[in-house]
């Protein structure tokens, strides 16, 4: 498990009569494998510590050289300390290793061809390694009920080996409540009180850390296939800003799962729920297939020739063409985008508040003093204050982190009792519920409120009151506060306190309040805490996995775009990988994209911007093309492409390119692979220079060989296009990548960011892992993937930012709307995947109690709010927590996500009539 | 609901305790002498008391022998089955308590009269073999005896 | 022969005597002394008198106390348990302490906590022992009412409160870090150790449990002191021992007697022998968790050391004895039963192991035995071991088949070949 130890000293073990270096503050499990020795183990996780209880990771241990006879232990609950002496092929202990796995498999139905797990199972792989092959018990097995637990996760209980692994990560990890192990001796049930679906936005991971297929991937099975018969490449979550490490797998042209892709520093071992399924809108219905003309409101098909063909004249030069980018799209392709129509006639894509609070928080992390710390280091911070965010539902991922945060400071406790860190229960022991300072102020309760020293709940100006006042107490030359109420006073105190007192302390903050001055007071506790020489981390969320991007690359928003068109006449829009009607008032948008006569939109799916394009052009997406994200870190990853999809489906830039290319434009010619793109724009953008460096080129060799996408066991070549020939069709040709669509090329280990799935010999589920870190749970072998762009400036003489805004007031006859986020709902693609759309909230308005009880609605009523000058009926809901005076609304839900919030607006009770429903 | 009397009860165990969730198993007995077990729903309710989810108090019911999540006959009996009353003639006290009752060990009679159990040693094994009633315990209960035994509960 | 534990336990079964006749018997006469001592001083009174814990495993109960941090800086609130969960198999003892004398427990138990400074006792009380439950909550009234406790003791600046906790039953509650939990309101699975619980227990805080047997001792240790309860030892071990007797035997029952008494004195002179017609077989000296010990073990002192170089362990003392008309096969079915189904499901040795054997064992009793069964049962023994399970149910479970496929294991073969079991 990850803490902080300082100091790292060196010890000598024995393994077998040899002798290894080892790390003496973990246990010799850790140093088993991360020295690469096959040591089967169960309840031990890599970031879940170790409790003893599956006993499958036994060695001998002899006190000494002369010691003969030795005794067994667990691995994972020795230290492997100076002179530790152990066996690993001792017969004894090979034997109890092998009787372990003997004793978990009375039970289990043996069932490997029907479960979703066989091929990726830990199970098998340590059967196997422990040799138990035979099977000895002759007696009935136990039985269980399964349980319906969603559309995310699936249940099989009797392949349950009883590891405790899942109840661990979901309650005492994730912090579920709504999970748990039930009953007794052999007969331990892990599963809900009763049937239904999982609460925690972490469930996911059970799919993974269950070693066995008790929890499988419930989006998987509809469309099952064998990890061994997986396409995969390494790819980056497009579902929010953090930039989680993903693997994919496809199989004939349809995605199949996201399992997690380890990364030290961004994601670890874990995913968010959201990452993990919203990956289904790749194989939606609505995905723009193939290019599509609209001519007097007759679509019809077009091939990617006729494309071309089409839009080169479209978009020579000398025509009045202006583009859209966006925050989602790849740096490639805005830049392509940018390239094509010009610097100056190249748009966001973003409403205007976006963009500048994103210009801002780029400004103060590229211009502070403070550091923006990996997820990796968030989980290591001893003291964090949240500014205005809803970190699970905006930022999932780093949720969890958080939570492992709280556990720093007090973990200090077991230290001094000299309790070694990863013997996870014995340090809960004395911990108890203790938790480090974390402190969340914003308008609504949040999901790690459970875990916070105190919470905060105001309209954002007065979040951003708190935060500035906390400044003011670290550093008097930060500017003051008037007229703070004395329990902000009090808080901020304690607060200023906590965050002194830490030796690793953070601000969070983001534009989720889309409150400039939140951002700003953030950055100032952040530079005050610099300022009296604290080495302070300052993390700010991003709406999108690439805006960081976006806002490197530096063009005006969205309104600038809409004002153009108002001014002077336009042949053509470009819009790319954007639903503007997600970003402005619907009267603007249809007014903007009426304004030329041909509307040309790249996308996947068929969202409303699209739908008025007089050509829509199949764009890959993450999954189907090459491409660099930047994360809200500031680091720049690479994804790649997965497999080649049906059609014409590519890459947003390689169209641009394409077009370009046919014009006779030099760069269309010369810019031939997406190395050639990164190239051309780290000289057009200095910020995105050491791009390059996140990834090896296209031309990068492991012996003269590429990397392989397909395991080495990819089954069926030959048969899949029996149907029609049962020649083996000849493998796409990748020239933009190292990576081959095919088994062919070398399964030797390849760079970190070069790992299409993890794999080892007799390690075929992600434990594989292990095998590809340069210690256990330490960075991948050659450092983690991706470059972080952004460092921060050291100097402490920059200015505060010294806008302090007036307190909220509540007003009696309107309402401050501010948005609140849902982690099903709130993001774009991943609400067109089924099982996320599944979960998504409906619309409704959140009133506090007193409010609603002066507006005599009850929960479930309808009310009417005006927004952009439209009335919007939204049944209310009840969120005692609210501040008076303040009604939240959801974004990003369907009919509801294109207003900018906060806002204000009369709420009021709707008279019921017999029509509304 | 529970009622105002549990809640009362429950309540008083407050202050035994550093933390209210560790009142959890007095809490279920309580609800079980009121109700004979502990439903569902009242595993619910429970859980708003004490903060706790029913995931929470399933997991901790479940592991113990005497919080019963299935309705129990008025009576409940509970045989011994451990090693001195087993030698002294468990089984055959099991034989004729089970046929005159008419159920198996776990079972509950027809009139919802007796709900027979099997327990562990009672720590009585100087008089095996050794059963209970409810709160009575009887000792050196020979087969015959069971009648005797039975009539005094309704 | 001095029985201090039992000198005040009506013989005729009649409630324990109140308040005020216990303190005429010179009671709570230890807790006034106590309280002029420095609590180490108590401490290093008990160590002197080499009293070793009564519920099983025999540890050396003043060095116990001894990890407890002590002095201004120490983690507060401390706790002291007593362990009055009795549920190994053969085993009352503490019932008849309990019962008989609760005073004796209470008295024992404030000087126990004075000695480490704890702030709250329990008992931990097995929810069947209903009598003891009445008779202890009178008797912490009563020593509430009169100041022996609550706050400020006897005047002193020593305050104490005492709760009975009744429990839910699971055997796991008995071992000590799953009292822990169980009392916390928590499944009862052990608990990794170290930390121990004198440095961390209950609620993370130092905590010593304690049998309720062991406890008993203390106040007369203080009053007598150690010397005195060396003396009452035979051997090497000190003070007086409730041993028990159960089965086939004349008169079974418990009795206290030096520590050290032979098994033959027990069982002949006690226990009246076996009962007419039937012959001795064998014996589990200490409750179900410790090895059969059979007619060649007569002379065998019952005493830690001594048990344990025989083959076996003092364990509770109560011993349960097979006779010829007995199954010794059904009788370790039975034990194993028992074991497998209190097996707390954490470790797999133990939640598999236990099933596989008791398995294996009815199958034998029920005609279905198979010639490799006896391998499978060897390997069991050897598979549940001590150190190869996380807490030790599992390796005490085993005690009782292993030394049974020693001693008996014709009649293990008997049954696999005749496909019945003999005595049925
Ligand atoms: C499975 C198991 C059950 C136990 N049950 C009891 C018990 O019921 N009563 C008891 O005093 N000790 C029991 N023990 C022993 C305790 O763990 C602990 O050693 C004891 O309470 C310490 O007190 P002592 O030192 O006074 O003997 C049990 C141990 C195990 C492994
Ligand atoms: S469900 Fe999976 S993770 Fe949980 S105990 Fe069983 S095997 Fe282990
Ligand atoms: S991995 Fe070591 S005991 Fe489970």
């Amino acid at each position: 498990m990850s803490i902080a130890v300082p100091g790292n000293s060196v010890a000598t073990i024995y393994i077998d009569d040899r002798g290894y270096k080892a790390d003496p503050k973990q246990n010799l499990l850790h140093a088993c494998l991360s020295l690469g020795f096959n040591l089967p183990y169960f309840c031990w996780h890599p970031a879940l510590g170790s409790v003893g209880a599956c006993r499958q990771c036994a060695v001998k241990q002899f006190k000494d050289e002369k010691d003969t006879h030795g005794r067994i232990v667990m691995a994972c609950m020795t230290a492997a300390a100076e002179g530790t002496r152990i066996s690993i092929q001792d017969p004894e202990a090979i034997a109890f290793r092998a009787a372990i796995i003997e004793g978990m498999m009375i039970n289990h139905p043996h069932d490997c061809p029907v479960c979703d797990e066989g091929g990726h199972c830990h199970l098998q792989d340590m059967t196997v390694m422990t040799g138990h092959d035979y099977r000895r018990y002759a007696f009935q097995k136990r039985t269980f009920r399964n349980q319906y637990l969603g559309p995310l996760v699936n249940h099989e209980m009797n392949r349950c080996i009883q590891c405790y692994r899942c109840v661990r990560f979901y309650r005492e990890y994730a912090g579920g409540r709504d999970f748990n192990v039930f009953g007794l001796r052999d007969q331990v049930y892990f599963g809900r009180q009763a049937d239904g679906v999982l609460e925690n936005e972490f469930s996911g991971n059970l799919v993974e850390v269950c070693p066995t297929g008790v929890f499988t991937d419930k989006t998987l099975k509809q469309h099952y296939t064998r990890k061994w018969d997986l396409q995969m490449a390494p790819s980056v979550c497009v579902h929010c800003g953090l930039g989680c490490n993903t693997t994919p797998g496809e199989r004939y042209g349809r995605l199949r799962q996201i399992v997690t892709r380890y990364s030290r520093e961004v994601n670890g071992y874990f995913l968010c729920d959201r990452g993990r399924y919203g990956y289904e809108f790749v194989n939606g219905e609505f995905r723009i297939r193939q290019a599509r003309l609209t001519r007097d409101n007759h679509p019809r098909n077009i091939t990617k020739a006729e494309v071309i063909e089409r839009l080169a004249p479209l978009l020579a030069e000398g025509r009045q063409v202006i583009a859209i980018g966006s925050p989602r799209a790849s740096l490639e392709s805005n830049f392509l985008l940018r390239t094509l129509v010009g610097r100056e006639r190249f748009y966001a894509g973003v409403s205007d508040d976006q963009f500048r609070l994103i210009s801002t928080m780029i400004e103060i992390l590229g211009g502070g003093p403070a550091h923006s710390p990996s997820l990796h280091e968030i989980e290591l911070s001893d003291a964090v204050l949240i500014l205005g965010e809803d970190i699970t539902n905006v930022a999932p991922r780093m949720a969890l982190s958080l939570r492992q945060s709280v556990r720093q400071e007090p973990m200090q406790i077991a230290d001094k009792m000299h309790i070694p860190l990863w013997d996870d229960h014995a340090v809960r022991q004395p911990l108890q519920d203790a938790k480090g300072p974390l402190f969340i102020a914003s308008p609504a309760a949040t999901r790690l409120d459970d875990v916070a020293t105190q919470t905060y709940r105001a309209a954002p100006d007065d979040v951003a009151r708190l935060g500035l006042a906390i400044a003011h107490l670290l550093d008097d030359n930060a500017p003051s506060v008037p007229d703070l109420p004395s329990e902000a006073h009090t808080l901020a105190e304690s607060i200023a306190q906590a965050l002194k007192k830490a030796q690793r302390p953070l601000v969070i903050s983001g534009p989720s309040c889309n409150n400039e001055a939140v951002i700003q007071a953030a950055a100032n506790v952040a530079r005050a805490l610099c300022v009296i020489g604290q080495r302070a981390g300052l993390s700010f969320t991003m709406p999108e996995c690439n805006s960081f991007g976006l806002g490197l690359i530096g063009a005006p928003p969205l309104s600038q775009a809409f004002k153009t068109v108002r001014d002077g006449a336009i042949d053509a829009i470009v819009i790319v990988e954007n639903d503007l009607y997600r970003r402005a008032p619907v009267r603007s948008v249809d007014a903007f994209l009426s304004a030329a006569k041909d509307l040309i939109v790249l996308d996947h799916l068929l969202n409303p911007t699209a739908g008025r394009a007089t050509l829509a052009i199949p764009a890959g997406t993450f999954a189907e093309a090459d491409g660099t994200l930047v994360s809200s870190e500031g680091r720049a990853q690479r994804f790649y492409q997965v497999f080649v999809p049906e059609g014409d489906i590519q890459a947003s830039w390689q169209w641009l390119r394409d077009v370009m290319a046919a014009e006779g434009r030099e760069e269309g010619l010369a810019w031939e692979h997406i190395d050639d793109v990164i190239a051309a724009m780290a000289v057009a953008i200095p910020a995105l220079a050491q791009v390059q460096q996140a990834a090896p080129g296209a031309t990068f060799r492991i012996a003269g060989q590429k990397v392989p996408r397909q395991p080495e066991r990819y089954s069926g070549r030959t048969a899949i296009l029996a149907n029609i020939d049962v020649h083996e069709p000849k493998p796409p040709i990748d020239p933009n990548t190292p990576f081959s669509f095919s088994m062919e090329g070398t399964h030797n280990q390849p760079p970190a960011a070069l790992i299409p799935y993890f794999w080892s010999p007799g390690w075929n589920s992600i434990q594989a892992t292990n095998f590809y870190q340069t210690e256990i749970a330490g960075p991948l072998r050659g450092g983690d993937p991706g470059v972080r762009l952004m460092d921060p400036t050291p100097d402490l003489q920059g200015k505060y930012f010294d806008q302090v805004p007036p307190a909220f007031a509540p007003s009696s006859d309107e309402w401050l709307i501010v948005p609140l986020y849902h982690i099903f709902g709130s993001e774009e693609l991943s609400l067109s995947a089924p099982a996320v759309a599944e979960l998504a909230p409906q619309p409704y308005l959140a009133l506090n109690e007193k409010d609603a009880k002066r507006l005599r609605v009850q929960a479930g009523e309808q009310v009417t709010i005006q927004l952009d000058g439209m009335a919007h009926s939204l049944p209310a809901q009840i969120k005692a927590e609210l501040p008076l005076g303040i009604a939240g609304l959801p974004v990003g839900l369907p009919g509801l996500a294109r207003f900018s919030l906060p806002i204000r607006s009369v709420v009021e009770r709707e008279i019921t009539s017999p029509h509304t429903s | 609901m529970l009622t105002p009397e549990e809640r009362q009860e429950i309540e008083a165990e407050f202050p035994r305790y550093p933390h209210k969730q560790a009142v959890c198993l007095d809490a279920m007995k309580i609800i079980q002498r009121h109700r004979g077990w502990v439903s569902d729903e009242s595993l619910r309710d429970l859980g708003e008391i004490l903060d706790m989810t029913a995931e929470e108090l399933d997991g901790v019911a479940t592991f113990y022998n005497l919080v019963f999540r299935r309705p129990v006959g008025r009576h409940v009996v509970l045989i011994c089955d451990s090693v001195s009353c087993w030698i002294m003639g468990y089984e055959k006290l099991c034989q004729r308590l089970t046929s005159q009752l008419g159920v198996d060990l776990g079972g509950t009679t027809a009139d919802k009269r007796f709900t027979i159990l099997p327990i562990v040693c009672l720590g009585t094994c100087d008089h095996a073999p050794a059963m209970m009633v409810d709160n009575d315990l009887y000792r050196d209960v020979e087969a015959d005896h069971i009648d005797d035994v039975l009539t005094n509960y309704k | 022969m001095e029985t201090p534990l039992t000198k005040n336990i009506p013989s005729n079964g009649n409630a324990p005597l109140d308040l005020k006749a216990y303190e005429k018997a010179g009671g709570y006469e230890s807790l006034r002394k106590s309280l002029r001592m420095p609590p180490n001083a108590i401490t290093e009174l008990v160590t002197k008198s080499k009293l070793r814990g009564r519920g099983g495993a025999g540890f050396s109960t003043g060095m116990k106390w001894s990890f407890v941090p002590m002095g201004k800086d120490a983690p507060h609130p401390k706790y002291l348990v007593a362990n009055a969960d009795e549920m190994e198999p053969g085993t009352f003892k503490d019932r008849l302490l309990l019962e008989g004398d609760p005073h004796q427990l209470l008295e024992g138990m404030i000087a126990a906590a004075y000695a480490i400074q704890a702030d709250i006792a329990y008992i931990f009380l097995r929810a069947e022992y209903k009598l003891a439950a009445e008779r202890l909550g009178r008797a912490i009234a009563e020593a509430y009412e009169r100041s022996y406790l609550g706050r400020n003791i006897l005047g002193s600046s020593y305050s104490l409160e005492m709760y009975l906790h009744v429990s839910a039953g699971r055997y796991m509650c008995g071992e000590e870090t799953g009292l822990l939990n169980a009392l916390e309101g928590k499944r009862a699975n052990p608990r990794s150790k170290p930390p121990f619980p004198p440095v961390s227990g209950l609620w993370g805080k130092p905590t010593i449990v304690q049998n309720v047997e062991t406890l008993c001792n203390v106040p007369h240790i203080i009053n007598n002191g150690p010397e005195w309860f060396i003396r009452l030892g035979l051997t090497a071990d000190s003070g007086t021992k409730l041993y028990g007797a159960s089965g086939k035997v004349k008169r079974p029952g418990l009795w206290e007697l030096p520590m050290g008494t032979t098994i033959r004195e027990i069982l002949i002179e006690h226990a009246g022998g076996m009962r007419d017609g039937v012959k001795l077989r064998g014996l589990l000296p200490g409750g179900a968790s410790t090895d059969f010990l059979t007619e060649q073990h007569l002379d065998v002192r019952m005493d830690f050391r001594e048990v344990q170089k025989a083959g076996s362990r003092l364990g509770t003392g109560t011993m349960i004895v097979l006779d010829d008309h007995t199954c010794p096969v059904g009788m370790v079915w039975n034990l194993e039963h028992f074991f497998s189904q209190e097996s707390c499901g954490w470790c797999t040795p133990c939640w598999s192991g236990l099933n596989w054997t008791e398995r294996i064992l009815r199958a034998m009793e029920e005609g279905r035995g198979q010639p490799q069964d006896l391998e499978k049962l060897e390997f069991q023994t050897k598979f549940n071991a001590p150190g190869h399970t996380f807490c030790a149910l599992a390796p005490g479970a085993m005690e009782p088949l292993q030394s049974a496929l020693k001693y008996f294991r014709e009649d293990f073969e008997q049954h696999i070949r005749e496909h019945r079991c003999p005595w049925k």
